[in-house]
Parts: structure tokens; C-alpha cells; sequence
């Protein structure tokens, strides 16, 4: 659905963003995951087209977005950092205005009543947006990314400066939205990532850094799996019955009967171990794949990526 | 676009800018139409539109100037500029907002043209020709300030500037009495917009004058586009 190749952005000297590819299926919640500054509001800049690529491509739907940016531009609701609003305009007169400008070939009144209930601003329709609170603002912006029903939908950080029940509700609206639409939104915050996403696409200095399900991230950042159990039983049992189990590789004791266990990241052991432990006669307490949090990796990463 | 030029005329109304213009433009109207037409007993409307291209001068920036830096400052251009139109699309539907409030200020004239036609017979060939005149000269002039507006992000600088071209606009021909040489005369008189547009005022429809002002507004709707395409690039 969403193709990005090569991308790259130079602003004089700096490399916002560096050959960057990745892509989004029909469907799915892409999460664009970053620090601060890292490149994420430029390219979602690029693929809208509101600016231009200095290298590389971004296709939506089989349109390229400088060779035919009207028709590229048609099937992507974009909600910018700051979302664009006209304070002097009521939110119902807005989308009007919005609906015009996309030239979206609905029933009008019947569709912006449609996105208005979606994103639950019925009540203020008649409010001006400048007297809006920020969670309204927000999602006033949300229904003009919606207007028209694109495929894709950019979302830029779309949850900042939200008290947390509306995050909580801008998360469940994306999730419900993701099951219509492509989503592609990006964030820094981890949770909010995980939370979401079927992907992630991990991007520090510009430059790609991971792209993996979101379940199989940290495996796929430290490229090794890692399991973290709790097991009683002698030390030695415990760690001869793992090593018995095919793709382990390293068994590490990390506490009285607490155990790391490193093992090949294609294999999924788990059901193996439980069957060795059970037969060397050690009941497994606690079991927990996945080593590092989605933090700890985004920390790693982060800080590997930014030794250029 | 016309969904822009439909949001142009709203927010012009919307806030006081539209009324304050219009009230301007039809005070001074008013005053010159009084002293120059009924103070005088006069039939020509011509002196009235001449004084005018001052207030004109004055009081286009002020529509022009949160034509683009506005929409940048609050990131607006977001949305124009990722929405399914061109940047001429765009560009023109600013363009033809402004131009229409306009042609509301200068709606007054038929008024005054009535008012004369009344109590004497008006020479409709003059009163039409520089209408006309009036109108091309403030298609040229939105032109060149939408330019400047789209090149800033801050109304001040916008309405600063434009303010200062409308001056050299104006002045241009006190400078070319100043030029020794034969040639800067020349080429000052052919881009002078008094000298341009004194045709009009004679009832004389003339093709250069005609060409001239709507080459001047292309030419900086061109620049316009220009702009916004140079920042997309950059």
C-alpha cells in the first residue's frame, strides 16, 4: 500500500534522512517508532508531499508522489505534528472547508457527520477551534485526516500533549482505524508503540535501525532470543535439562532460582523447555520471553545508531 | 480552489479586516467623489479613480498579508499543501479571493457613475475604460503582494513590505524626472503604473496597458508558485 525506497532528505549539511525503506501493507498499524529529531516528521513530510525527497521514492497505491501527487495525495489523510487548523472557523464549517478542498465525492453533510462521530466531536460542531481544548483540537485534526475515507492514513504523533484518557481513546481510535485503513504513525513513546502496532519501524540519525513485528522486536535488535525463567530445583539439573533443549545457547543463572536462557531467535523453545524441566523433575515457577523490554532495546539501539 | 477562494472570503468577513477594508475604500471614495464631482460640478469620475491608486496602495496589504505568512505561522500550509490540488490551483484561489473583495470595494463606483448619471450625462466610455483600468491595476498590485506575503511567515513583515512596494509603485514617476539618462526614463515610464494607467483614465482601451497588468500579475502569481516550490525542494 505504502512503498518507501531510498528516501533520503539533505537540509544543506545535515542528512535528516538517510536511505530509508520500508513498506506498509493493506491494513495493517505501522508504528514509526524514534527519539526527538530523528527524522520521523520528515519523511512522513516526504510520503504526504508536502516536501520533496532530495533521493529515493514513496508510492501509494501504485502513484508515486511527484509523479502524480493529486492521485497519491487523494488516497492519504494526513494529520500533521501540529494539526492544521483555522482558529477563526467553527469545526463543522472547517471540515466543510476540508471536505472541499480534498474534493471527496460523498454525500457531504451525511459523511462530515459520519468522522465527526467517529472522532466524538458532535457537541462542539458549532464551537470556533480556537476555543477548543487541545484533546478536541486534536481530534478535529483526526477528522480532517479522515474526510473523504483515505487508504493511508499518516499520523504524526498523534497522542502528544494528551492527558491520558484521551490517549487511552486516541489509541483505541487508531485501532479501530487500522482495521480499514493502513495506518502509518509515529511516536517516541515505547508503550504507545507496542500498544498498537502489528509493526514497528525503528529510525534514529535518519537512518533505519530496526523493522520487525513488534512482538519480535528485542529478539530481533539483540538478534538473539532470550527467556527468562524462574525454576526450582538444583542449579546443576536445571541447566544440564535446558541444554538438552536444540537452538539454546547460552544458560546463564542470574539469582537464587531465577535463569537466562539465550537461544536461536528463528526457534520458539518455550514448549521444549517446559518438557525438559518437567522431565528432570523441575516445575517451572515463572516464564518470560522476550529479555529485554521494547525500552531497554529502544535505549541500545538508539545509542548505537547515534555514534555515527 | 474553490474551496480556498469560498475560506478567503469568509475569514476576510469573519474577522474585522474585510469591514475595516471596505470602510476605507469607501470613505476615501466618498470624500474624493464629494469634493472632486459635486464640489465641483464635475461629470468625470476621473479624478476620483486617480486619487484612489493611493488608497489602493495602502490598503491591498492588508488583505494580502495573512494570505500565506498566516497559513504558514499556524502550519495551515499543511493542509493546502497535502491536499489533491496544484500549487497554481492554490496560489490562484488566494489570488481570486482577494481580488473579489476587491471588486466589492470598487463596486462603489457604479453607485457614484448612477449618482452622476442622475444629474448630468456621464461619459460612460471614460467611467468604464478606467474601471477597467482600476481592476487590472489591482489584479497587478494583489499579485505582487501575495508574492511578498508568501515569502514571509510574520503579517507584520508582510504588510511592511508590501506597504513599501506600494510606495515605490507610486513614487516611480517623481524618480524618473530624476534620471539624467533618456533610457532609465524610459524604461521607468513603461513600468509605471500611473503612467499605465492614464489611458484609462482618457477612455482609451489600450492593448499594452492591458498586457502590461496582466502580465505583471502572472508574473508574480508565477513567483508565487515559485516560492512554495523552491521551499519544497530545499
Amino acid at each position: 500500500m505504502v512503498e518507501v525506497k531510498n528516501l533520503t532528505k539533505v537540509y544543506g549539511d545535515l542528512k535528516a534522512v538517510d536511505n530509508i525503506s520500508f513498506s506498509a501493507d493493506a491494513g495493517e498499524i505501522l508504528g514509526f517508532l524514534g527519539p526527538n529529531g530523528a527524522g520521523k516528521s520528515t519523511t512522513m513530510n516526504i510520503i504526504t508531499g508536502y516536501l520533496s525527497s532530495t533521493a529515493g521514492t514513496v508510492t501509494i497505491d501504485g502513484d508515486e508522489i511527484l509523479e502524480n501527487p493529486k492521485g497519491a495525495k487523494k488516497k492519504i489523510g494526513y494529520l500533521p505534528e501540529i494539526p492544521p487548523l483555522y482558529p477563526d472557523m467553527t469545526v463543522e464549517k472547517y471540515l466543510s472547508f476540508m471536505f472541499d478542498l480534498k474534493k471527496v465525492r460523498l454525500p457531504k453533510e451525511e459523511h462530515i457527520k459520519e468522522v465527526m462521530a467517529i472522532v466524538k466531536i458532535i457537541e462542539v460542531k458549532d464551537r470556533l477551534i480556537k476555543n477548543l481544548s487541545k484533546g478536541y483540537k486534536q481530534r478535529v485534526g483526526f477528522a480532517q485526516a479522515l474526510l473523504g475515507n483515505p487508504p493511508v492514513l499518516i499520523l504524526d504523533e498523534p497522542t502528544v500533549g494528551l492527558d491520558p484518557k484521551q490517549i487511552i481513546e486516541i489509541r483505541n481510535l487508531i485501532k479501530s482505524l487500522g482495521k480499514k485503513h493502513t495506518v502509518i504513525f509515529s511516536s517516541h513513546v515505547l508503550s504507545e508503540v507496542s500498544a498498537t502496532c502489528d509493526r514497528v519501524v525503528m529510525i534514529n540519525n535518519g537512518r533505519i535501525v530496526a523493522d520487525s513485528e513488534t512482538d519480535k522486536l528485542s529478539s530481533a535488535i539483540s538478534g538473539t532470543g532470550e527467556l527468562s525463567l524462574e525454576v526450582e530445583g538444583s542449579a546443576s539439573a536445571v541447566s544440564d535439562a535446558l541444554n538438552t533443549v536444540t537452538g539454546v545457547r547460552k544458560v546463564e543463572k542470574t539469582g537464587a532460582k531465577t535463569y537466562k536462557v539465550l537461544f536461536d531467535p528463528d526457534l520458539d523453545i518455550r514448549k521444549a523447555v517446559f518438557r525438559a524441566l518437567a522431565k528432570a523433575d523441575c516445575p517451572i515457577l515463572e516464564m518470560r520471553q522476550g529479555g529485554l523490554s521494547l525500552e531497554e532495546s529502544f535505549l541500545k539501539l538508539t545509542e548505537g545508531g547515534g555514534a555515527q | 480552489m474553490s474551496a480556498i477562494i469560498k475560506r478567503e472570503l469568509s475569514s476576510y468577513f469573519n474577522s474585522a479586516i474585510g469591514f475595516i477594508v471596505l470602510a476605507v475604500f469607501y470613505f476615501f471614495s466618498g470624500v474624493f467623489f464629494n469634493f472632486y464631482c459635486i464640489y465641483y460640478n464635475s461629470s468625470s469620475l476621473s479624478a476620483v479613480f486617480s486619487n484612489m491608486l493611493m488608497i489602493v496602495l495602502f490598503l491591498m496589504p492588508l488583505v494580502t498579508m495573512k494570505s500565506f505568512a498566516e497559513e504558514k505561522r499556524q502550519k495551515t500550509d499543511q493542509a493546502l499543501l497535502t491536499a489533491p490540488i496544484s500549487l497554481f490551483e492554490m496560489v490562484m484561489g488566494k489570488f481570486i479571493g482577494a481580488f473579489i473583495l476587491y471588486l466589492i470595494c470598487n463596486a462603489i463606483f457604479v453607485v457614484y457613475a448612477l449618482i452622476i448619471a442622475a444629474f448630468a450625462t456621464p461619459d460612460w466610455a471614460v467611467i468604464i475604460c478606467t474601471m477597467i483600468g482600476m481592476l487590472l491595476m489591482g489584479g497587478a498590485l494583489i499579485a505582487i503582494d501575495l508574492f511578498i506575503s508568501a515569502m514571509t511567515e510574520s503579517q507584520v513583515i508582510a504588510a511592511v513590505l508590501s506597504i513599501g512596494a506600494g510606495l515605490l509603485i507610486y513614487m516611480l514617476d517623481s524618480l524618473s524626472s530624476l534620471a539624467n539618462s533618456d533610457i532609465v526614463t524610459n524604461i521607468i515610464n513603461a513600468i509605471s503604473f500611473n503612467k499605465n494607467l492614464s489611458n484609462f483614465t482618457y477612455g482609451i482601451l489600450s492593448l499594452p496597458n492591458v498586457i502590461y497588468f496582466i502580465s505583471v500579475a502572472a508574473l508574480f502569481l508565477f513567483f508565487t508558485v515559485r516560492v512554495f516550490e523552491r521551499r519544497r525542494w530545499s
